[in-house]
């Protein structure tokens, strides 16, 4: 078996057991779904057939909700979290060079550590590098448009990218995506899981985006929004945005609520 | 006014939309970047237990496969025990296994797949046993926040009729949506799941 197929298998290290902080292991609370989008959005024209008619079942946390995957630095490559690099061929990328960092968070406002980021975009144009993406616009050849990177142990992450370029979609006949990386997170269990977007200050196509506007919630949008972050640039080099990431928060042990004897 | 308690609110989700495989499967997208990729092999030659293949499609709302869905799966070893550090059941953990794969359904067919083992029994709560299962997270182009479902399994009816959250069910027949079907070919061990997002048979979607 060659490596790449090995990946999906290892386990966790013993070390990483014996040490797991306390807030791996609580229960996680309840999803407040007033800040997600519902399902059906009628606005995003793919959703009215991919949504769920019948009310969810909640469920009170057992040891299937509260545990997860978790992934090892030894998992990923050096260049990992380089994206002006990880493809290129026979030069860097055509585009705007940022850095994208901050920190991954939970609702109790500690940081999560050694979590899985996965992020992936479209090039300075607006083209992904997918079999199924015919949009005018040309690929990079020296752009693949994804990464990855674990936080540190105190949830920080970083990674260096170009921006994105906006791109047309078929919705409404004339609908443009605001420029914009996708993010997957895993926090430490599985119903931390969560798939987003992130979206960059000052871009004007954020107001009529029908993917954006499935958001009831304002607040909740605005957070999706990157700040430009003049501290955080390389003078003379790449710029850089800010953004933080929330994930469900877990419940402290105050008294005695272990999940088996509820 | 009381003190502000402080709490931050969870990052909203956003769709997966139709290019996921480049973040997270980029060999299915058509290009080759990282030197480890993760997939739906859950097993290697030393993985204890009986080796299933998972494999089924994701259907919308008309009847129709979706051919660009993402499915995620997590699920406890041979043993029923989660290779994570909450899980502190005396239960041996395995080396060979991790318990977590994706996979992406054909372009074509719309059929996704797993290899992987049937997984123990675990403890739910209040003291009972949950019947064997796998969890699953579905993302796609128009599914706007992640669906969160459970996989059991045809040939333990015994202890599905006990399972705490089969039970919580109110609709016996709904129950049936969450049962994989059990079929022996050639020597191979498969389930068929599928999954209906809409329609007749659509299939309890948890939220956990």
């Amino acid at each position: 078996m060659d490596r790449q197929s090995e990946a999906s298998l290892r386990g966790v290290t013993p070390t990483l057991l014996s040490n797991a902080p306390n807030e791996w292991k609580g229960e996680l609370f309840h999803r407040d779904r007033s800040i997600h989008p519902p399902g059906y959005t009628p606005g995003y024209k793919t959703s009215v057939t991919r949504s769920p008619t019948k009310a969810l079942l909640s469920l009170q946390n057992s040891l299937s909700e509260v545990t997860g995957p978790i992934f090892n630095h030894n998992e990923l490559g050096p260049l990992d979290n380089d994206l002006i690099r990880n493809y290129a061929k026979t030069g860097d990328p055509i585009g705007q060079r940022i850095i994208v960092h901050g920190r991954v968070l939970d609702e109790s406002g500690r940081g999560v550590p050694n979590t899985l980021l996965e992020f992936w975009q479209a090039n300075a144009g607006g083209r992904y590098r997918h079999k199924n993406d015919t949009y005018t616009a040309p690929i990079d050849p020296n752009f693949g448009g994804c990464g990855r990177t674990l936080t540190d142990e105190n949830g920080f992450y970083h990674f260096r990218t170009i921006k994105p370029g906006p791109y047309p979609w078929r919705n409404y006949a004339n609908d443009w995506r605001p420029a914009h990386i996708h993010f997957s997170l895993f926090g430490a269990s599985f119903g931390q899981r969560l798939i987003t977007q992130m979206y960059f200050e000052g871009d004007p196509l954020i107001a009529t985006c029908p993917i954006v506007a499935t958001i009831p919630d304002k607040d909740a949008i605005d957070r999706l929004i990157a700040a430009y972050d003049a501290r955080a640039t390389v003078p003379i080099d790449t710029r850089a945005y800010k953004f933080d990431f929330v994930l469900r928060g877990r419940r402290s042990t105050l008294f005695e609520n272990k999940l088996e004897g509820n | 006014m009381p003190q502000s308690l402080d709490y931050l609110k969870e990052t909203a989700s956003q769709t997966a939309g139709p290019y996921v495989h480049i973040g997270l499967i980029p060999k299915q997208a058509g290009f080759d970047i990282f030197e480890n990729n993760f997939t739906n092999q859950l097993v290697g030659p030393k993985t204890r237990g009986e080796k299933i293949r998972i494999e089924g499609k994701v259907y919308d709302g008309t009847g129709t496969p979706l051919r660009d869905v993402l499915v995620e799966v997590w699920q406890a070893n041979s043993e029923g025990r989660y290779n994570h550090p909450a899980d502190t059941q005396a239960k041996k953990l395995d080396p060979d296994f991790r318990g977590w794969g994706r996979a992406g359904s054909d372009f074509k067919t719309g059929t996704y797949e797993f290899h992987t083992i049937k997984p123990g029994p675990v403890p739910g709560r209040g003291g009972k046993t949950m019947a064997p299962h796998v969890s699953f997270w579905i993302v796609a182009r128009g599914i706007n926040i992640g669906l969160q479902t459970r996989m059991y399994f045809s040939d333990e009816e015994e202890a599905n009729a006990k399972d705490p959250v089969l039970n919580l069910i109110e609709q016996e027949k709904r129950r049936q949506t969450l049962i994989a079907r059990r079929e022996e070919k050639g020597g191979e061990v498969v389930y068929h799941f599928d999954i209906h997002i809409q329609g007749e048979q659509e299939t309890v979607f948890l939220d956990v």
